[in-house]
């Protein structure tokens, strides 16, 4: 086998690989939610197919598979097809840049356990994460029906308030690692998990991640006794799916993230990097649901004012802190 | 190669500004805008300036265009309605017209002129440490003002968008 080809499989096999692992575990995480909500509220969750209920994620593809598409009489037909798709590919594509585990060498080759390590990677995750607005935003607005709107209005407003804070805490990562890379911030992060070295900028992080993923306490878009389904109302069968388990990538994409600018990403005593970075990412998926199993839900004024007036505010002062620190320790 | 990948994403950026200038319903012609923003970042990425497309990225099609998404959600047009008045007629087309048509008389003039570009790019297009070092070193007192302006700017808004006093209040309700 020629050079070149050896060099090719290798990467369509990593691509085929990182996109299965994704879509298993994107889910098997919504059964994970069910059955950890299920034991918060003391009932056992989903237990019927199959033993512990491990089948039920077949059971609901199957499910949205051979339900009608639906599409309203007066919606925008193309749009209200597109955003679905929009939402999910957004949500897959920020994993390009994710370095799950040191390089590691196959058959004379070493393969970098990441699909593209860009320069610039911190700004293409910030880049898709605003990108990531327009489905929702689409598919609510096109889907012509006011509950659909105002949960697209608000998920936009709040989306656009928390990005601001994600990206300013993601400045101090930035100048204590001195590189854009992933890989790169991983690396700095060999002795001490960034975590450490700022809390709060590990803290507004966090608060803005669950934000980003309109999960309880601020899933404003989709309150379901106020708004229907928010959004996603007008939308059935797969199409539905889709956005379903856009959000639960986007959940995954999310703990990658933390893991990586923050946890430490695959550093860890004893265990292969690859386990340690898996470990971590879940455990903080374990933590979002375990935050939606614990808290209500805020009222919307209270979600901009938390936004603007106290995240804001401290994640730019982290900054300047930040700044000051490494200049004086520099001498 | 390069040269072909050009000529499309040039294409597909003309085409998506022209579809975003005619179409009727606001938000299609914010989508065609959104696409001509991505031809113009791979434009960017092309001529090795990987940040600059990721600005473009992040800034014009992330958060510039969701406001205007958001504007017009705001104002409830639904995906059925047409705007029911009619376009613009051909006065108001008259300054776009001569406007446009003078930058594309130079851009066409300064192409024959010099078709290669006479300045090779500096090293701070493609690295971003040496991009915020010329940022913050040669550019220092350019930033600063920029950023100053910005500040009075969000004071002005604030301004603004204040909460009514309780002296104008009252003045609303006589």
């Amino acid at each position: 086998m020629p050079e070149w080809m050896v060099i090719l499989l290798l990467i369509v096999a990593k691509l085929g690989l990182i996109f299965m692992v994704l879509l298993t575990l994107a889910a098997y995480l919504v059964l994970a939610e069910r059955k950890i909500l299920g034991r918060i509220q003391l009932r056992p969750g989903p237990n019927r197919v199959g033993p512990f209920g491990l089948m039920q994620p077949l059971a609901d593809v199957i499910k949205l598979l051979t339900k009608e598409d639906f599409i309203p009489t007066q919606a925008d037909k193309w749009l209200f097809l597109l955003a679905p798709g929009l939402a999910a590919v957004t949500a897959l594509l920020t994993f390009a840049v994710v370095p799950f585990g040191p390089p590691i060498t196959l058959f004379g080759h070493e393969v970098p356990l990441v699909v593209c390590d860009l320069n610039i990677g911190v700004l293409f995750f910030l880049g898709l994460s605003s990108l990531a607005v327009y489905g929702m935003t689409l598919g609510g607005w096109a889907s012509n029906s006011k509950y659909s709107l105002l949960g697209a209005i608000r998920g936009l407003s709040q989306l656009i308030s928390y990005e601001l804070s994600m990206g300013l805490a993601l400045v101090p990562v930035v100048m204590l690692a001195r590189s854009f890379s992933l890989t790169d911030i991983v690396m700095a992060q060999a002795d001490v998990p960034f975590a450490l070295v700022n809390p709060l900028a590990f803290l507004i992080f966090l608060i803005s991640a669950v934000a980003e993923s309109k999960r309880i306490p601020f899933d404003l878009p989709e309150a379901e006794n106020e708004l229907v389904g928010g959004f996603h109302t007008e939308y059935s069968g797969m199409r539905f799916g889709l956005f379903f388990v856009g959000e639960y990538i986007n959940l995954i994409i999310l703990g990658s993230m933390l893991t990586v600018f923050f946890l430490g990403g695959w550093m860890g005593p004893f265990l292969p990097g690859v386990v340690w970075f898996s470990i971590k990412v879940l455990f903080v998926c374990f933590f979002f649901i375990w935050v939606r199993g614990t808290l209500p839900r805020l009222r919307y004024d209270q979600l901009m004012h938390f936004g603007w007036k106290i995240l804001l505010p401290l994640s730019l002062l982290n900054v300047i802190l930040t700044g000051a620190f490494l200049l004086w320790r520099q001498g | 190669m390069a040269t072909w990948i050009f000529y499309i994403l040039g294409a597909v950026a003309v085409v998506a500004t022209a579809m975003a200038v005619t179409r009727r319903n606001p938000v299609h012609s914010v989508i065609y805008l959104v696409n001509s923003f991505f031809a113009l970042a791979l434009i960017f990425y092309l001529l090795g300036a990987p940040l600059v497309a990721a600005w473009e990225v992040i800034i014009y099609a992330g958060a510039i265009m969701v406001l205007f998404l958001f504007i017009i959600m705001m104002l409830e047009l639904s995906p059925g309605e047409e705007a029911d008045r009619q376009g613009p007629g051909p006065l108001q087309w008259l300054p776009v017209l001569l406007l446009g048509g003078a930058l594309l008389g130079c851009t066409l003039l300064l192409l024959q002129l010099d078709p290669a570009g006479s300045q090779e790019l500096p090293n701070w297009y493609a690295s971003p440490r040496d991009f915020g070092y010329a940022l913050f070193h040669e550019y220092a007192l350019a930033v600063e003002i920029v950023s100053f302006q910005l500040l009075f700017a969000a004071v002005g808004a604030f301004y603004v968008g204040r909460p009514a006093s309780r002296k104008e209040r009252s003045g609303g309700e006589r």
